[in-house]
């Protein structure tokens, strides 16, 4: 199926370069990104440890669980993910095009500034109370206004950098981020359609109400999953897998294929957040059948990303960072089978409400999104510092093995704990009873709510070691990049 | 399908069609899933029985929502039988029609609280929010005795203001008196005809057990105990509550 001629992403970094690419911002969002990953893996360790033992809350209005969990999932989607998305998405951007981003430096700093500033803020917030109670949307009006802004501004970078292309085509990896920078707008725009009460900060009313607003929300909701967890990270699937294994994507025209189906049918599947509710019964089937039908697509993305190694299989052997980015489109497979099954009503009946949602969002976080960032992360830093390699392959493999550990601890034990409650709320006993009372299915989930505390815990340790072994690289004079060599790299090639 | 593969070129080549055409393919799915319920009429079930919150209610859904308690507790009755015995009837969209933002949530840590209203006292809220382990030693709920604190609602008139302004039936007598109503739900022995007339089967008490000042305590009870409490099922017949 692949077709010849069509290459992967443009040539190889530093020497021939003719344009004179911005840096500095990517090297700050890239910085970011390791910490904001650090700070919402440490979030998860401190509220999976309060639910195993919940004097941990502190007696602290600040610290409940309810006020911290959307600083953990905001920390972790929209501050990590966030940040690995628009630093990777202005390299790649400006590489494939070879052009200079659009705005230059400064475009590149108001990004970054502004963009931190919207997570400070809207964390800050959560802290304090002020939420608009809307899972994945719970930031305020004025911090919804605030990032409207840098959204657009980000648009405006990137489709202006594109404008500038030397190249002819524009690169997959682009299509997705740029699906990713779109759809994304659009949901937050009306997600957060809301009324400020009195004109005073702090408290607004949302538009939409009761079955409407379940609706919006959950369109919103699954296509934070599909596009910024998916699609966007799929952009970087498309650059960095190439790049490390030195082959070009599998088929050219699988990537069209899967584009166009995967924006397609993920908006549509947002209803099976909400089966057996009192949303009605045919948005709800067809949320369930587009949900079922979207495993194709995300198999046929899945395929091309691991088909991209033919052949270079044994790099996996030679290069630490390559084994995260190739796993992480394993978990991305396993994901989007688990999803599919998950949407089907009969098996939504029993998950829907447990733990079993949690272990499938968290295969998904911490093995696709979190394993496609590690090893794009452990491939531009030595980029963007001028490095000729990481400081240690070996420590790779280290935080790789521990990362996999965690999250095989994680998931199997939020399987075990979910399925568990599904069973037991609806269990009866000889006589027709309800066996259990709603606590005792609470006590029963206690061993496994400390064995996914251990996973995430061995999955933040394995983030620490990848914080020191960045510093080393970044720090180190022995790894400093010589004198340009010629690269062989790639050449694109126009497309049939 | 070939030829579309082969036309893929003019798209690649031009930003402005991809990102259009790209707007276009990721509208379809929400406009076919959201604008319908809007449009057709019987989304909203026809029961009898719905009111707006009353002003104390209303304050205490907003601490409610403050502090994530849809993090763990859902407000949606699922239509099976093991859900029917331990909640009640399962939960209609009427139910919710006035609820900025609903909070049906998406995880039962804590049990589902759709029909919680009227099944404990107002005493054991109290004490079971100000240390919930005294209450159910299993529980692994985070204590909120901090809401014993006076409540602030100053800006409750502004509150209701908006809600009518987003289409709730508040009455322009309600947003009036919406200071006055809230202070009057919460004292038991405040002479309150305005306040029942206005609300249907709203209770007066003293929610945190203490008459005196109006705590956060006071509203939270007072919106934990409404709920579910609105809709009298044994009324409903089966023509009213077909969704289409």
């Amino acid at each position: 199926m692949a077709v010849a001629g069509y290459a992967g992403p443009a040539t190889g970094h530093g020497p021939g370069r003719d344009f004179d690419m911005v840096e500095g911002p990517i090297r700050a969002f890239a910085i970011a990104t390791i910490f904001w990953g650090v700070v919402g893996f440490l979030m998860g360790v401190l509220i999976a440890s309060q639910l195993a033992w919940p004097l941990l809350n502190l007696d602290l209005e600040w610290t409940t669980f309810g006020r911290l969990r959307p600083v953990h999932t905001s920390a972790v989607i929209f501050a990590f993910g966030g940040n690995a998305l628009i630093c990777t998405s202005l390299y790649v951007v400006q590489r494939t095009c070879r052009a200079r981003l659009f705005g230059g430096e400064d475009m590149g700093w108001f990004l970054f500034w502004g963009y931190q500033f919207f997570i400070v803020t809207a964390a800050l917030g959560y802290v304090l109370g002020v939420t608009q109670g809307k899972e994945y949307a719970e930031p305020e009006w004025y911090v919804d206004l605030f990032l409207t802004v840098v959204w657009v501004a980000y648009l405006i970078a990137f489709g202006g950098t594109i404008l500038r292309r030397q190249e002819p085509h524009i690169y997959v990896a682009n299509w997705f981020y740029l699906a990713f920078i779109i759809t994304i707008a659009m949901l937050h725009l009306v997600n957060n359609f809301a009324l400020p009460v009195g004109g005073g900060v702090g408290k607004s009313y949302i538009v939409w109400s009761g079955v409407q607003d379940a609706m919006i929300q959950w369109w919103y909701g699954h296509n934070a999953v599909g596009f910024f967890l998916t699609a966007g990270f799929l952009g970087m699937m498309y650059y960095f897998i190439p790049k490390q294994a030195e082959r070009p994507v599998y088929s050219y025209r699988l990537s069209i294929v899967h584009f166009w189906t995967l924006i397609f049918l993920y908006i549509w599947a947002g209803p099976h957040h909400l089966h057996y509710t009192a949303l009605p019964d045919w948005a709800q089937t067809l949320g369930m059948v587009f949900s079922v039908m979207l495993w194709m697509p995300s198999w046929g993305g899945m395929i091309n990303g691991l088909m991209t190694l033919s052949g270079a299989w044994d790099k996996l052997r030679t290069n630490p960072a390559l084994r995260f980015s190739v796993t992480s489109v394993g978990f991305y497979g396993m994901s989007t089978f688990e999803g599919p099954v998950m949407s089907i009503k009969a098996v939504n009946a029993l998950s829907h409400y447990t733990d079993w949602t949690i272990g499938h969002v968290h295969s998904g976080a911490m093995g696709w999104v979190g394993f496609v960032s590690f090893g794009a992360m452990y491939y531009l830093f030595p980029k963007l510092w001028r490095k000729t390699g990481l400081y240690s392959d070996k420590l790779v493999s280290w935080h790789f093995w521990l990362a996999t550990l965690g999250i095989v601890f994680y998931i199997t034990a939020m399987w075990v704990s979910g399925i568990m409650q599904g069973l037991m709320w609806r269990a009866y006993d000889e006589l027709g009873f309800l066996q259990y009372s709603f606590v005792e299915t609470v006590e029963a989930m206690h061993p496994y709510y400390v064995i996914r505390m251990l996973g995430g815990l061995l999955y933040l340790s394995g983030a620490l070691i990848m914080v020191y072994n960045l510093w080393m690289t970044v720090r180190s004079s022995t790894l400093a990049e010589a004198a340009p060599a010629a690269q062989p790299g790639l050449v694109p090639a126009a497309a049939e | 399908m070939f030829r579309f593969l082969r036309d893929h070129g003019i798209i690649e080549r031009n930003l402005i069609l991809m990102g259009v055409l790209t707007l276009i393919t990721v509208s379809i799915g929400g406009l076919v899933q959201i604008v319908p319920l809007f449009t057709i009429e019987t989304t909203i079930e026809r029961v009898e029985g719905m009111r707006p919150y009353t002003p104390l209610e209303l304050a205490g859904r907003d601490i409610y929502v403050r502090e994530g308690c849809y993090t763990c507790h859902s407000q949606m009755v699922r239509p099976f039988r093991d859900e029917a015995e331990r909640y009640g009837h399962y939960s209609l969209a009427a139910e919710s029609m006035y609820d900025r933002p609903f909070q049906w949530g998406s995880k039962r840590s804590g049990p589902d609280l759709a029909r919680l209203g009227g099944r404990y006292s107002d005493d054991w809220h109290a004490a079971h929010l100000r240390s919930p382990r005294a209450v159910v030693p299993e529980s692994i709920m985070p204590p909120y005795a901090f809401l014993d604190r006076p409540l602030d609602y100053s800006d409750i008139g502004a509150k209701l203001k908006a809600q009518q302004a987003l289409g709730v039936p508040y009455t322009d007598a309600m947003v009036a008196n919406a200071r006055a109503d809230l202070e009057a739900q919460a004292r038991p022995d405040a002479d309150a005809a305005g306040f029942s007339g206005r609300y249907a089967k709203a209770r007066q008490a003293a929610f945190d057990g203490n008459a005196g000042t109006i705590t956060e305590m006071d509203a939270l009870v007072a919106y934990l105990q409404m709920l579910g409490t609105l809709v009298q099922f044994r009324d409903v017949t089966p023509e009213q509550v077909r969704q289409q």
